[in-house]
């Protein structure tokens, strides 16, 4: 994840306009607001999260005011507006899977990482947040791992165990290429 | 073993990829309609099933179709509501999982119905897996010739596109799905104007849950009059039930409408039973929003009889014994469940999920969840629960969407069903905090009614 | 086939334009019967539907289709139809509903009108004082906002705000940039511009008298008086910019603050620009009409006569009705 301030400006690359404008392709000609929520995706799953100059971006692109970008972005849970761990788990809280084990998964994700929800862990590699109904409650309990939303399902403390600890060995072994 | 329309061949290999899905009989109803069949006649077989929204509600689709206006000059739309996000039903994430091409090939046939060439489906954003997934059926689909222009040399173009959320259980309501789809903030409309006269970008526009949409094409395939031939009176088809909770099998399970909740529940074509050797406390049917029942009323209605996994009779009742089908999210709870803190949960849901554009829903529910969460916790009074009780009513009716009601029903329906559970964790607030109410009489026969009249 | 259809309001029947909203047709027959309006604003297009205060109960949708309708209806969201029924304070379950969304937009308001700027011309303290219950059952802390200016003219007390939207609609429909808008969700929902930002624009202002409650209230006008010390008095003036038709409130001989003219629904009748508003204060700036005509029983009317018509324990006393008379030219007077 780019590690960028709240003030820096935000340029996007040509491959990540290609991607919008792909999109705003999908809707008939003048509704390129429809573009707002997959665009906003995209630049989260670029940045890890998504800062006030990247929506005032956003707003440039799809020829909207800033404050529309704004109000959509602060509706919708999945949009991250302060930066959060590479990996945020985030962890079902609602009804099925709290009756077979949600809360004590939350608290032992909290043990492990050290930290408390929302926060991030000193590495800067984990946040973990409880969330509501992931649609996965016959997986009970379950975790979801943006920016690709990979599910995790029948959670149990050693799952949870390789899952951080695979996490952690994937980013060590990942080669820096600058 | 009950009839299988959707997941009939869930279990084939590859059935995820077109040529699998094709060789196992798929598209063959793209080709019927295109081919043989006229958007009125598909529109009349879907009336014919009997077909009733599978999302919750169970508005007749073929009736909905019949609304959709149509003005000259201005198109038509359909959009797939695949917001799945109702507590307790995974059914459609199971769907688009495994076998995409059934709501490719459903949208297809529903599109040409309502006369739509540009169709969506609106995934919610944290399905992002099913997303690519159905990106990638799209792509075959096309590939093949089964959508883009002049589709099988019918004249009739239709392009399709997969929409994400952005987390936000609202954009399930149709209108606020449709706010989302134009990059606004799910807050549902005012009603009318309704969707079937303007909806998507101002045009008129049919929003259908998943499951609807890939009932389609079991239907054209086998005529609108077969389908109807399953299942029980005005609840025909088959239907996809989601279990969840403390069963030993949980999971997507086909039914034909009319099979017996008990059978449901402890058979082992289907759920096995409760998990762990444990007893059965409650049940809620059809998704957090439908009234909570105790195992003796959803087993049995109050005369007695045998409840059936149908519309109607999970609705026997109405609201003082009843419950609904809703879309069919069924969560079981066992005898270690605490229905007071099960309450204040789906309560929490409620009120993170409220859009807060009207004031009864946006102050109401946090106002339930904090009488609740006291209540669990041990610092409630005897006063909340008739409290409580009252706040729901202030809710109920009185709010834009039906959010209102859902958040309203779970806690009227737990008070009306389990008030000593309630009670005893006020009179006992140090034991409620340590341990469980426990089944208690929840599972007792009914008493007969004759009984009850003459006490 | 005529334009106009017949609807009745508890009991009061009404001819009025097709298309018209049970709200509308209810002002038109005025009185009692006309449910309150927190959220809709006739002049802001899309407004209403939000606070549920105006809902009504149609007990006959028309008479082409008599059925009631199922649940109550936002009335200024509602369309009248040819012989529809409507009861309003003749329902009981209106009046309940009613009372319980008063309860409910009350309970998280600070309910802090002796500090309070818009105290005396505020919508919601009619409705609670109309509708509301004396005590409130609701026993958690309420939910606060810091108090931000947003710009050197306008003052945002989220605390207090019911979510109407109005102002949003006001920047979205009558200035050109809007800045502000809802943000966040459910009840953590507030008014915001997100990053620091002035709503600078010649309309801004607007959002003040559009705002039912006093979460937005005019700095230049911040603690200066109680609105009924004050003096309404038409004026208008040759502005470039709006009409210049005004109401200049009045604190002796000084003009302590300007705003549109309302009407008894509390709308403006027509949107002012900001120089009238907050930079002409002067009374030669002026061309002054007459004394504002208020509602004789607002809180604003309650020390100003507009014409003599001394009680009855007066006229029987010459010296009293001397001194009447004399307090009467004084008040009047401009």
């Amino acid at each position: 994840m780019l590690k960028i301030s709240d003030t820096e400006e935000v340029i996007f690359s040509p491959e990540l306009i290609s991607k919008f404008n792909e999109i705003v392709a999908r809707y008939p000609e003048g509704k390129q607001k429809s573009a707002l929520l997959p665009v906003l995706h995209l630049v989260q799953a670029e940045y890890g999260w998504v800062s006030t100059p990247a929506m005032n971006k956003v707003a440039d692109y799809l020829d909207i005011k800033p404050i529309e970008v704004y109000e959509v972005a602060t509706f919708y849970t999945m949009f991250f507006l302060e930066p959060k761990g590479k990996y945020v788990l985030e962890v079902c809280r609602t009804g099925p899977c709290s009756i077979v084990g949600a809360d004590k998964m939350m608290k032992y994700i909290e043990q492990k990482l050290g930290v408390k929800e929302g926060e991030v862990t000193e590495d800067g590699l984990f946040s973990w947040r409880g969330v509501e109904c992931l649609a996965a409650c016959g997986m009970a309990p379950v975790l979801q791992i943006g920016p690709d939303y990979t599910y995790y399902e029948n959670l149990n403390e050693a799952k949870v165990d390789e899952l951080i600890d695979s996490l952690r060995l994937k980013t060590v072994e990942k080669p820096q290429i600058n | 073993m009950g009839r299988k329309l959707l997941l009939e061949h869930i279990n084939v290999p590859g059935i995820n990829t077109f040529e699998v899905y094709r060789q196992k009989g798929g598209y063959r109803a793209v080709e019927k309609v295109l081919r043989a069949m006229s958007p009125e006649d598909v529109v009349e077989e879907v009336k014919k099933s009997g077909l009733r929204g599978r999302g919750g509600a169970g508005f007749p689709t073929g009736m909905k179709w019949s609304f959709l206006a149509k003005p000259e000059g201005k198109p038509r739309y359909l959009v797939c509501n695949g917001d799945e996000s109702e507590p307790g039903t995974f059914k459609d994430r199971y769907l688009m999982t495994h076998i995409p091409h059934a709501l490719i090939e459903g949208m297809i046939v529903s599109s040409f119905a309502l006369g739509a060439n540009t169709s969506y489906i609106y995934v919610r954003g944290e399905m992002m897996p099913q997303i690519r997934i159905l990106e990638k059926a799209i792509a075959e689909a096309k590939n093949a010739g089964f959508l883009g222009k002049n589709i099988l040399g019918s004249g009739f173009d239709l392009e399709l596109y997969v929409q994400p959320g952005g987390g936000a259980y609202i954009c399930g309501e149709e209108t606020a799905l449709i706010e989302s789809l134009e990059g606004k903030r799910g807050n549902p409309r005012i009603k009318p104007p309704f969707p079937a006269i303007s909806g998507l970008y101002n045009c008129p526009t049919v929003v259908n849950n998943v499951e609807s949409i890939a009932a389609t094409v079991p239907i054209i395939n086998d005529g609108g009059e077969e389908y109807a031939k399953i299942g029980l009176g005005r609840s025909t088809g088959t239907k996809l039930i989601s279990a969840s909770g403390n069963l030993n099998k949980p999971g997507v399970y086909e039914i034909e409408l009319g099979v017996s909740v008990e059978e449901f529940l402890y058979s082992e074509e289907y759920c096995g039973g409760i998990a762990n050797g444990k007893r059965l406390k409650a049940v809620v049917a059809g998704g957090s929003s439908v009234p909570i029942l105790p195992a003796n009323l959803i087993l049995k209605t109050v005369n007695n009889e045998p409840r059936l996994m149908t519309y109607e009779s999970l609705a026997d009742g109405g609201f003082a014994s009843g419950t609904m089908l809703g879309s069919g999210g069924f969560i079981a709870y066992d005898e270690d469940q605490c229905i007071v803190r099960n309450t204040w949960n789906f309560s929490r849901f409620y009120h993170h999920e409220s859009c807060g554009q009207c004031s009864p829903c946006r102050e109401g529910t946090g106002w339930m969840e904090k009488v609740l969460h006291r209540l669990e916790y041990g610092h409630g009074k005897l006063s909340d629960i008739d409290l409580l009780v009252d706040v729901s009513k202030k809710i109920e009716g009185n709010t834009i969407c039906p959010l209102g009601d859902a958040a309203a029903w779970p806690v009227a329906s737990a008070i009306r069903h389990f008030r000593d559970e309630f009670e005893w964790h006020v009179t006992n607030p140090q034991e409620a905090v340590s341990r469980n109410y426990g089944l208690a009489h929840y599972a007792d026969p009914l008493p007969k009614l004759e009984n009850v009249a003459a006490s | 086939m005529s334009d106009k259809v017949k609807v009745t309001i508890d009991g009061i029947t009404i001819d009025v334009e097709a298309g018209t909203s049970i709200l509308n047709a209810a002002r038109q027959i005025g009185g009692d019967i006309v449910p309150p309006a927190m959220c809709y604003y006739s002049k802001l297009q899309g407004s209403g539907g939000k606070c549920r205060t105006c809902l009504v109960k149609v007990s006959k949708g028309s008479e082409k289709d008599p059925r009631p309708m199922p649940k109550l209806v936002a009335s200024c969201r509602t369309t009248v139809m040819d012989g529809m029924e409507v009861q309003n304070i003749t329902s009981p379950e209106v009046t309940e509903a009613r009372k319980g969304v008063v309860e409910i937009l009350l309970i998280n308001h600070p309910l802090d009108c002796p500090v309070c700027d818009q105290a005396g011309e505020c919508h919601l303290q009619d409705l609670s004082y109309e509708h509301g219950s004396e005590a409130t059952r609701y026993e958690f802390e309420r939910r606060t906002f810091d108090r931000i200016d947003i710009g050197d003219k306008i003052q945002l007390h989220m605390t207090r705000c019911i979510l109407c939207y109005r102002c949003v609609y006001t920047a979205d429909q009558i200035t050109e940039q809007r800045v502000h808008g809802i943000l966040g969700r459910g009840d953590a929902a507030e008014i915001s511009t997100y990053i620091e930002k002035a709503i600078d624009n010649d309309f801004s202002g607007n959002v003040i008298d559009v705002c039912p409650v006093g979460a937005l209230t005019d700095r230049t006008f911040r603690f200066k008086n109680r609105v009924w010390f004050t003096k309404p008095v038409d004026a208008h003036r040759d502005c470039p910019t709006c009409s210049g038709k005004v109401t200049l409130w009045y604190k002796g001989e000084d003009v302590i603050r300007v705003t549109a003219r309302k009407d008894e629904y509390g709308e403006v009748e027509e949107f002012i620009c900001n120089t009238c508003r907050f930079d002409t204060k002067k009374t030669s700036d002026w061309v002054i009409e007459g004394p504002r005509k208020i509602n004789p029983h607002s809180v604003i009317s309650a020390n100003h006569y507009t014409q003599l018509m001394p009680p009855s324990v007066v006229r029987k006393n010459p010296a009293l009705l001397e001194a009447n008379k004399e307090q009467f030219e004084r008040s009047t007077k401009l």
